[in-house]
């Protein structure tokens, strides 16, 4: 889609503004609609129309599939790593009241803030690369 | 008023469905779908449970049809048309049929004496503001709550992507050099 100008102008628009949202969606998620799964969604959304528009190979350069490999990991570890930190700290498996010594409250704000981390980390990086495999596979 | 609204996008719901099961093109297929995951979220808006209508807008009206899109590229787009058989649509009217029937033992939409409203969401409604300080309670559920079952729901988000890269990966390391001589 190289010749179509007015794609790629609007495009190139668009997607700092669709990061910016996602990243609103993905921290403003304790006090509105929204969390890490939607977050992690609309992430991927930006990098699947930059990859539509300049194609599969420009959308590579930027997100590089073996750090999209490892995002997909690092995610779920976050994840469980906090409720590991749980055990660590003297609690229970993803029991957060332990994560702040002083205030139980804080720590659950901390404990949902790494988890929902976590999980918008590991579904757009999977988004990501379930699209620049579709897309970049020929048929043989 | 609102029976109106409701009514139509369930009708709405309807013809969308028929129309996925009948068409034999699969981009028209894939392009209903979307409009069947966009005014399910509009349903969801109106029964007030944004966060899924949220997720439902961009994960089935969105990335859904992309990705299927891409798997129309790997395959075909014209289904071929299949004889109607008895045995399934059988099977398939007993047990709309039984669903159909089984709704009238379910309690009235909104109903406080439901089974699902005094189980364990009064405590979740009145000790969440208390002990985990969060004002959307569905977050505080879904990350805190449930955070057994979240740790699994992303588990198997990680388990598909996985699975993706073990059947298709090979394309994701071959840039335009390597790949395009085949295409």
């Amino acid at each position: 889609m190289n010749h179509q100008i007015v794609l790629r102008v609007i495009a190139k628009m668009f997607i700092p503004f669709i990061l910016l949202f996602a990243l609103y969606v993905q921290f403003h998620g304790d006090f509105g609609p929204g969390g890490g799964f939607q977050a992690g969604v609309i992430f991927a959304a930006a990098f699947v129309l930059y990859g539509l528009v300049f194609g599969v190979d420009a959308a590579k350069r930027v997100a590089h599939p073996t750090l999209l490999q490892w995002c997909v990991a690092i995610g779920l570890l976050i994840y469980a790593g906090t409720g590991m930190m749980g055990i660590l700290l003297g609690g229970t498996f993803l029991d957060y009241n332990v994560l702040n010594s002083h205030d139980p409250v804080h720590g659950q704000h901390l404990g949902i803030l790494l988890v929902e981390f976590g999980i918008g980390l590991t579904v757009a990086s999977v988004m990501i690369t379930t699209f620049l495999c579709f897309a970049g596979h020929r048929p043989s | 008023m609102i029976e109106l609204i409701d009514l139509s996008l369930l009708l709405f719901l309807a013809v969308l469905a028929v129309l996925v099961a009948r068409l034999h093109n699969l981009f028209a297929v894939v392009m209903v779908m979307g409009f069947y995951s966009l005014v399910s979220a509009a349903l969801f808006t109106v029964l007030d449970a944004v966060d899924v209508a949220f997720t439902e807008a961009a994960v089935g009206a969105g990335i859904s049809t992309i990705i299927l899109l891409a798997t129309l590229l790997q395959t075909t787009s014209e289904e071929k048309p299949q004889p109607l058989r008895l045995v399934p649509l059988v099977i398939v009217l007993a047990t709309g049929a039984t669903l159909v029937l089984a709704t009238g033992d379910m309690p009235q939409y909104g109903d406080p004496e439901a089974p699902i409203h005094r189980h364990v969401a009064p405590r979740y409604i009145e000790d969440s503001a208390r002990e985990i300080g969060v004002p959307n309670i569905v977050t505080s559920v879904l990350a805190s709550y449930r955070g057994y079952d979240t740790l699994g729901e992303t588990t198997v988000i990680f388990a598909a992507g996985v699975g993706v890269l073990l059947l298709l990966g090979r394309s994701l390391r071959a840039t335009k050099d390597d790949a395009g001589g085949g295409a």
